[in-house]
């Protein structure tokens, strides 16, 4: 229904049904209109720690513009499979390509833990995420610009330290955002907050998935997170892809909906099953 | 019945910044029980002349010059002194924080070397230097290499290695992670480093210009001593306290300076 609705609708009218109010669901249960992401192909992948084989070849294509959410119990190599795809780790063997020539800019990383400078104001640490185009003349604007994105506006020159947890995860996501990134990696970034911020933070991830259509690849062990937020749900065991699931539920998606809730039990299911045959 | 009852003002007279003024209350109290003693004979002035007296010794050695040449000469050794081995010690922090080989080649040696109390050198310093400025310099700067070398050491060990990913990852140069990430992260402990230093510093100082000198501050207090002038040994001692807190004054005002992102300084 939504490569349907794709090709139904030319872009120009597209975009001008989103000025119009009652059309605009029409809109929002489209994936991105454009994407800026890149397409991402990884071949024959293999890590290890020592004697400990964390990633036991994984092939995996993800088209550009994605969300591709990986779960798994601690310890499976999904935080392994998502630093060697940020460039954190060198590759063993295998492959992982982007497409086309890449800049550091083009791909970023959101943390457990906001990781931000306590010593600089919440505008300069956006602005480190500028990259090498911290010095240009434009940086604060366009810091100040990912700030609004985040709705963090009249924070720009506190210090980090009073900010609450919510807030912080928010510059860190200013601050990957800032160089338009074209894939972005979240490891467990909401797996530190409580429980209504971590909605209202899954929500402006999907809204500025939405906007900027970067590839999101999201680490997470919270299996309704992934169904709620990906288009499509790694299952990895024992460092191999074990299970490779489509959510189709349009969006937005209705947190605990039957369809959701199925699938979140399914894939707890196999998670489970593969606990019980060890 | 406090004390604070008995001097508290009236309601009108109530000053502004009354709260900087509390820290002078036990101090001069101090000072006030004193005189009192003293006037009643409570104390023998042999023991402890009363401060009006020391105040009036203060006063004759400042009109001769005597006071103000000799306070200068001490500030002058010991800024000179912790300059130099207080870069001496920071250079040493950053090269064994930030270069594991520079650490593995002298952070043994240097430890050795802690371990001998400094002043315990006087008489081999005595004999290099004589009594001359090099002598007391020397000794100031080493005292002073320590804390503070150590301090830039775990200061910089300490910063959070999630930060410096993290300015890796967002393309920072080597430069600018100095710069922006590992510096300002070792700034608190520097400081920490720069107050032990300011203390030690006084020490060494007294103590060398007490043994060997002529003059400055230690050199006036025992030449005081040999005269039986024993208002001016407790000037001396009391100016010792005045530029300790002056020093200690000036750090502190530094670190609100430097790290008002730190929570601890922040404002309630």
């Amino acid at each position: 229904m939504q490569t349907a609705l794709r090709t139904s609708l030319p872009e120009t009218e597209l975009a001008s049904r989103a000025n119009f109010a009652p059309h605009a669901r029409v809109l929002r249960e489209e994936r991105p209109v454009q994407t800026s992401g890149l397409p991402l192909s990884i071949r024959g992948l293999r890590k290890s720690y020592g004697d400990n084989e964390v990633l036991r070849g994984i092939d995996l294509h993800i088209p550009a513009g994605q969300f591709v959410a990986i779960v798994g119990k601690s310890g499976c190599g999904k935080s392994t499979l998502l630093r060697l795809i940020a460039g954190l780790e060198k590759i063993d063997a295998g492959t992982i390509s982007l497409g086309e020539a890449v800049k550091p800019e083009d791909i970023r990383v959101m943390f457990q833990e906001p990781r931000l400078l306590p010593w600089a104001s919440v505008l300069s640490n956006v602005e480190v995420g500028l990259g090498r185009d911290r010095a240009s003349s434009d940086a604060h604007s366009r810091a100040e610009k990912a700030l609004t994105e985040v709705g963090l506006t009249d924070k720009r020159d506190q210090w980090p330290s009073v900010l609450s947890g919510g807030q912080k995860q928010r510059v860190a996501l200013a601050r990957a955002l800032v160089s338009r990134p074209r894939v972005l990696a979240f490891d467990e970034p909401l797996g530190a907050l409580d429980a209504l911020t971590r909605i209202s933070m899954q929500r402006l991830l999907e809204r500025v998935w939405r906007d900027q259509g970067f590839t999101a690849i999201l680490v997470t062990h919270d299996v309704a997170e992934a169904v709620a937020l990906a288009d499509r749900v790694l299952v990895i065991e024992e460092g191999r892809i074990a299970h490779d699931v489509v959510v189709n539920t349009a969006r937005p998606r209705e947190r605990g909906s039957a369809e959701l809730a199925g699938l979140e039990g399914s894939i707890l299911s196999h998670l489970l099953s593969a606990d019980d045959r060890t | 019945m406090s004390l604070i009852d008995s001097v508290s003002l009236p309601r009108g007279l109530r000053l502004p910044r009354v709260d900087g003024l509390i820290q002078w209350i036990v101090p001069l109290a101090i000072i006030a029980i004193w005189q009192v003693a003293s006037v009643t004979g409570f104390v023998p002035t042999r023991v402890l002349p009363a401060p009006s007296d020391v105040v009036l010794a203060g006063w004759k050695l400042l009109l001769s010059g005597e006071l103000v040449r000799n306070i200068w000469v001490s500030f002058w050794r010991a800024s000179i002194g912790f300059l130099i081995g207080g870069s001496i010690g920071f250079a040493f922090g950053l090269a064994n924080g930030l270069s594991q080989l520079s650490a593995k080649l002298t952070d043994t040696t240097l430890q050795m070397v802690r371990n001998v109390p400094h002043l315990a050198l006087i008489p081999l310093v005595i004999l290099w230097f004589g009594i001359d400025e090099s002598a007391k310099l020397f000794l100031v700067a080493l005292g002073v290499f320590f804390p503070i070398y150590l301090n830039t050491l775990h200061g910089i060990r300490t910063v959070d290695p999630q930060l410096i990913e993290m300015g890796r990852i967002y393309g920072m140069t080597d430069g600018e992670l100095f710069r922006r990430v590992i510096f300002p992260g070792a700034l608190p402990s520097i400081f920490v480093g720069i107050r032990f230093a300011l203390g030690i510093m006084w020490l060494t100082l007294i103590v060398a210009e007490t043994i060997a000198a002529s003059s400055g501050l230690g050199y006036m207090a025992m030449q005081a001593r040999e005269f039986m002038l024993i208002d001016v040994v407790v000037l001396s001692i009391l100016i010792y306290a005045l530029l300790g807190k002056l020093a200690d004054s000036a750090s502190r005002m530094l670190e609100r300076l430097t790290l008002s992102w730190h929570p601890a300084f922040q404002k309630r």
